[in-house]
C-alpha cells in the first residue's frame, strides 16, 4: 500500500461542552467551513500536524445529547460517526469533549458512543473551573472504568492539548476499521440503563460540590421576568445601535474607496465596453458586496460574544413564548432584529438557530423585515405624494405612513411563518427542551477565530454568487448601447429597457408606468438603486442625494397618488433585492428556497399592490 | 391516544405532582415520566429527550425560573443541570415534594 491515508478523527459533545474552543485550539485558523452535502448543516474542518508527525484531518460535529439524531444536525452527527453520512469517510477515531463540570450528561453519551465501536478518547474540558468550585475527578479512574484514555484539558487557554495529542499519537489510526458498527436505537429503558452506569461511575470518580455560584446570581436578574425582559431589550437595543449606525462610518468608507477605485480605473481604461464591465460591473458589484462587512463583522461580533457567554440560551428562554405562536423559535429574535438593518446579515445570523426546520422558517421570512435599503425608497415616494402637514389623531401622516410600512413588514413576517408552520412543515415541531449553560467569560481568540471564519465565508461564497449576478444586471442595463444620435436615457435603450417596455402590461394592473417597470430590475441589485434609476429614464442631470430632492416634484406631477402608494406596498414585500436570494441559496445549500421565497414574497407584492392601487383608485375617484 | 395515568393513582402515601404545575421555588424528585395527553411531541421521543436531558428517576429537580409570560417556559435545575422547558411539556414528568 503505498497511497497515504490521512487519518480523520470527529469531536463529538454535547452542546456548550467547548468543542468549537478545542477545535480552535487544535486547528488555529485553518478551518473550512461549508455545507454537508444536500442538507443545511454548517460542516466545520480542519487539520493539524501531531507530535508524532502524524497530518490529522478533524471534523467538528454538532453537539448532541444522544446518538439517535432528533434533529437534522444530530442525524449528520450520527451519520458521519456511523460511517453512514453521504461524502463522508469514517472517522478513524473520536475525540469526546465533556463539560468537567456538568459530567453526568455526557458520560451517558460516551458509553452511548463506545457502542459503536470506534477507538475513543475523552477529552474533560474546563477542569480549571472543576478545580475552582472545589470539585476534583480522578482521570486515571473514570479511564479505567470506561476503558478509554481519559485526557483533563482547558481548551480555552490550550491546557492538556499536547497530552491529549499523544493520546492520539497512540491510537491506531492507520487501518480503515472494516467491523459494521455496534449501533443501534436505544428505547427509554436503555437509556435509564446507561444513565444508571454514568451516575454509579461518576460516584467513583469525581466529586461535585454544587451549583456554579456566579450563574445563579446573574440568573436571578437576567431571567427575571422584568429585569431579565429589561436587559435583554437593551441588548437588543444595542445590537440594533450597532448595526444600524455605527457599521456606517465603515460602511461610506467602503463605498467610497470603491467609487475612488472605479474612477481611477475609469481614468486609465479607455471609454467602451470594457471600461463598463470593470468599472460598472465589477468594481461596483465586489463593492455592492464589500458594503455589507461592516454590518455583518459588527452583528457576529455580538453574537458570538453572546453565545460564548451563554446568554443566547437566556434569550431564547425569554422570548419563547411570543415567538412560539408563530411557530418561530426563541432564538429567531435576534436573526429577525438585524434583519432591520439588512437581511444579508439577518439571514447569516440565522445560524444561531439550531434546528433546520426553525432555521430556514425564519430565513424565508427576514426579508419582511424594512431594511436600510428601503428608507431611500419610502423617503422618497412619503415625501412627494404625502403632505407634510396632515395629521391623524395630531401625529404627522408621513411618521404614521412609514411606521405603517415597517408595521406590516412586521406582521406579514410573522403571519407567513404561521402559514408555513401550518402548511409546509410535515416533520414535527421541535419541543423547546434547551439546556441553560452555566455563564463563561468568552475568549477574545475564539471570537477572532469565529469571525475571521464568518466574514471569509461571506466573502468567497455569497461574493461570488452576488457578483455574477450583479455582472447580469450591469449586462442587461448596457446591452445593447443607444444607436449614435439617438435621444433619451440610455438604459432604455438596452435589455432592461426593453424587458420594462414588454413587462409593462403585467404590471398595469397594480399601477406600474414603464419607468417604474424599468427601475425594478437594477433595483434587483440593490433596493435604494431603483431611486437613481428614476432619476435617470426622467432624465435628470442630478446625481447622488440630489437626485430624491429634484425627482419629488416631478413624481408629484406625473404619479396618481393610487400608483405612488401602490409603489410603496410594493417594496414593503418584493423579493427586490438579488443578493438576499444569494445569501438564502448560500444558507440553505439549496436553490429551492430562494425559489419559494421569490415565489411568495413576489405573489404577496402583486396581490397587496393591486389591492391598495384599486382602493386607492375607487376612493380618489 | 395515549392513556393518562393520573399521578394520584401510582402511590397512594406519597403525594406526586406534575412538574408543569409546580410554582417556582418548588423542589423535589422526579419520581417518574408519564404521558398526559397533551405534548408538544410523541410520547416515546418525549420520554426518552427527557431521560436524556437527565432527567430520571430519582433526579433532584427544583423550579428556578419562570418565562415573564403566562410563567411560561421553565427553567428546572435537575441535579448539575439547568434545563428550559415549556410547562405542558414538563406536564409528564412526575415529582414528589422534598422533606
Amino acid at each position: 500500500m503505498t497511497t497515504t491515508h490521512v487519518p480523520e478523527i470527529a469531536l463529538v459533545g454535547c452542546p456548550n461542552a467547548g468543542k468549537t474552543a478545542l477545535f480552535n485550539a487544535l486547528t488555529g485558523s485553518r478551518q473550512k467551513v461549508a455545507n454537508y452535502a444536500g442538507v443545511t448543516v454548517e460542516r466545520k474542518e480542519g487539520a493539524f500536524v501531531t507530535p508524532g508527525g502524524k497530518s490529522v484531518k478533524v471534523l467538528d460535529l454538532p453537539g448532541t445529547y444522544s446518538l439517535r439524531g432528533r434533529s437534522p444536525d444530530e442525524i449528520v452527527t450520527r451519520d458521519v460517526v456511523l460511517g453512514l453520512q453521504k461524502g463522508e469517510a469514517i472517522p478513524d477515531a473520536v475525540v469526546c469533549v465533556a463539560d468537567a463540570t456538568n459530567l453526568r450528561l455526557v458520560l451517558r453519551l460516551v458509553i452511548e458512543l463506545m457502542s459503536v465501536g470506534r477507538p475513543m478518547v475523552l477529552a474533560l474540558n474546563m477542569m480549571d473551573q472543576v478545580e475552582k468550585q472545589g470539585g476534583r475527578i480522578d482521570a486515571a479512574r473514570l479511564s479505567a472504568e470506561l476503558g478509554i484514555p481519559v485526557v483533563p484539558i482547558v481548551a480555552i487557554r490550550k491546557g492538556g492539548i499536547t497530552e491529549l495529542l499523544e493520546a492520539i499519537d497512540r491510537m491506531p489510526l492507520e487501518a480503515a476499521d472494516p467491523r459494521p458498527h455496534g449501533w443501534r436505537e436505544p428505547n427509554a429503558e436503555e437509556i435509564r440503563a446507561t444513565h444508571a452506569t454514568a451516575t454509579r461511575i461518576l460516584k467513583d470518580c469525581a466529586f461535585h460540590p454544587g451549583d456554579e455560584k456566579l450563574t445563579r446570581r446573574l440568573d436571578a436578574v437576567l431571567l427575571h421576568p422584568v429585569w431579565g425582559v429589561l436587559v435583554l431589550l437593551a441588548v437588543l437595543f444595542l445590537m440594533f445601535q450597532a448595526v444600524f449606525t455605527w457599521a456606517a462610518p465603515a460602511m461610506d468608507a467602503i463605498e467610497a474607496m470603491i467609487n475612488g477605485l472605479g474612477r481611477m480605473v475609469g481614468e486609465v481604461l479607455p471609454d467602451g465596453m470594457l471600461r463598463s464591465l470593470i468599472v460598472d460591473g465589477v468594481i461596483a458589484g465586489v463593492g455592492a458586496v464589500l458594503v455589507f462587512l461592516p454590518q455583518i463583522v459588527i452583528l457576529f461580533f455580538f453574537i458570538i460574544l453572546l453565545e460564548d457567554f451563554g446568554y443566547m440560551a437566556r434569550a431564547a428562554f425569554l422570548m419563547d413564548r411570543l415567538m412560539a405562536g408563530t411557530g418561530l423559535h426563541g432564538r429567531a429574535f435576534i436573526p429577525l432584529l438585524s434583519s432591520f438593518a439588512c437581511a444579508i446579515p439577518g439571514i447569516m445570523a440565522a445560524r444561531v438557530i439550531e434546528n433546520r426546520r426553525d432555521r430556514i422558517a425564519t430565513i424565508m421570512v427576514a426579508p419582511l423585515m424594512t431594511c436600510s435599503a428601503r428608507l431611500p425608497v419610502y423617503t422618497l415616494i412619503i415625501a412627494a405624494f404625502i403632505p407634510e402637514e396632515a395629521r391623524v389623531f395630531g401625529f404627522g401622516l408621513q411618521g404614521l405612513t412609514m411606521f405603517a410600512l415597517f408595521a406590516t413588514g412586521i406582521v406579514s413576517a410573522l403571519l407567513v411563518a404561521f402559514v408555513m408552520k401550518k402548511l409546509i412543515w410535515k416533520e414535527e415541531p421541535e419541543p423547546f427542551i434547551m439546556e441553560l449553560p452555566d455563564y463563561k467569560w468568552p475568549v477574545p481568540r475564539n471570537v477572532a477565530i469565529g469571525l475571521w471564519i464568518r466574514a471569509g465565508a461571506f466573502l468567497r461564497r455569497a461574493g461570488t454568487i452576488i457578483l455574477a449576478i450583479m455582472i447580469l444586471i450591469w449586462f442587461l442595463s448596457s446591452f445593447p448601447a443607444p444607436p449614435d444620435g439617438a435621444t433619451g436615457p440610455a438604459i432604455d435603450w438596452s435589455w432592461a429597457g426593453r424587458l420594462g417596455h414588454f413587462l409593462e402590461p403585467l404590471f398595469a394592473p397594480i399601477g406600474f408606468n414603464w419607468q417604474i417597470v424599468l427601475a425594478l430590475i437594477p433595483g434587483m441589485a440593490a433596493r435604494e438603486v431603483a431611486v437613481g434609476v428614476l432619476g435617470t429614464v426622467y432624465a435628470l442631470s442630478a446625481t447622488g442625494d440630489e437626485v430624491g430632492e429634484a425627482l419629488k416634484p416631478i413624481l408629484t406631477a406625473q404619479w396618481p397618488l393610487s400608483t405612488a402608494l401602490s409603489f410603496l406596498v410594493w417594496y414593503v414585500f418584493a423579493p427586490q433585492c438579488a443578493s438576499t436570494l444569494a445569501v438564502v441559496r448560500r444558507e440553505t445549500n439549496s436553490w429551492i428556497w430562494p425559489a419559494v421565497q421569490f415565489a411568495y414574497m413576489g405573489t404577496l407584492a402583486y396581490a397587496a399592490s393591486f389591492a391598495t392601487y384599486h382602493l386607492v383608485e375607487a376612493l380618489t375617484r | 391516544m395515549i392513556p393518562t395515568i393520573e399521578p394520584a393513582t401510582l402511590d397512594s402515601s406519597v403525594e406526586v405532582h406534575r412538574l408543569g404545575r409546580r410554582p417556582k421555588g418548588w423542589s423535589g424528585w422526579v419520581s417518574g415520566l408519564a404521558p398526559s395527553g397533551d405534548h408538544s411531541i410523541a410520547w416515546s421521543e418525549l420520554e426518552r429527550r427527557l431521560l436524556e436531558m437527565g432527567i430520571v428517576e430519582g433526579a433532584r429537580v427544583e423550579l428556578m425560573h419562570e418565562g415573564p409570560i403566562g410563567r411560561d417556559p421553565i427553567a428546572v435545575r435537575v441535579d448539575d443541570t439547568t434545563v428550559a422547558l415549556r410547562r405542558r411539556d414538563a406536564d409528564v414528568i412526575l415529582v414528589t415534594a422534598a422533606e
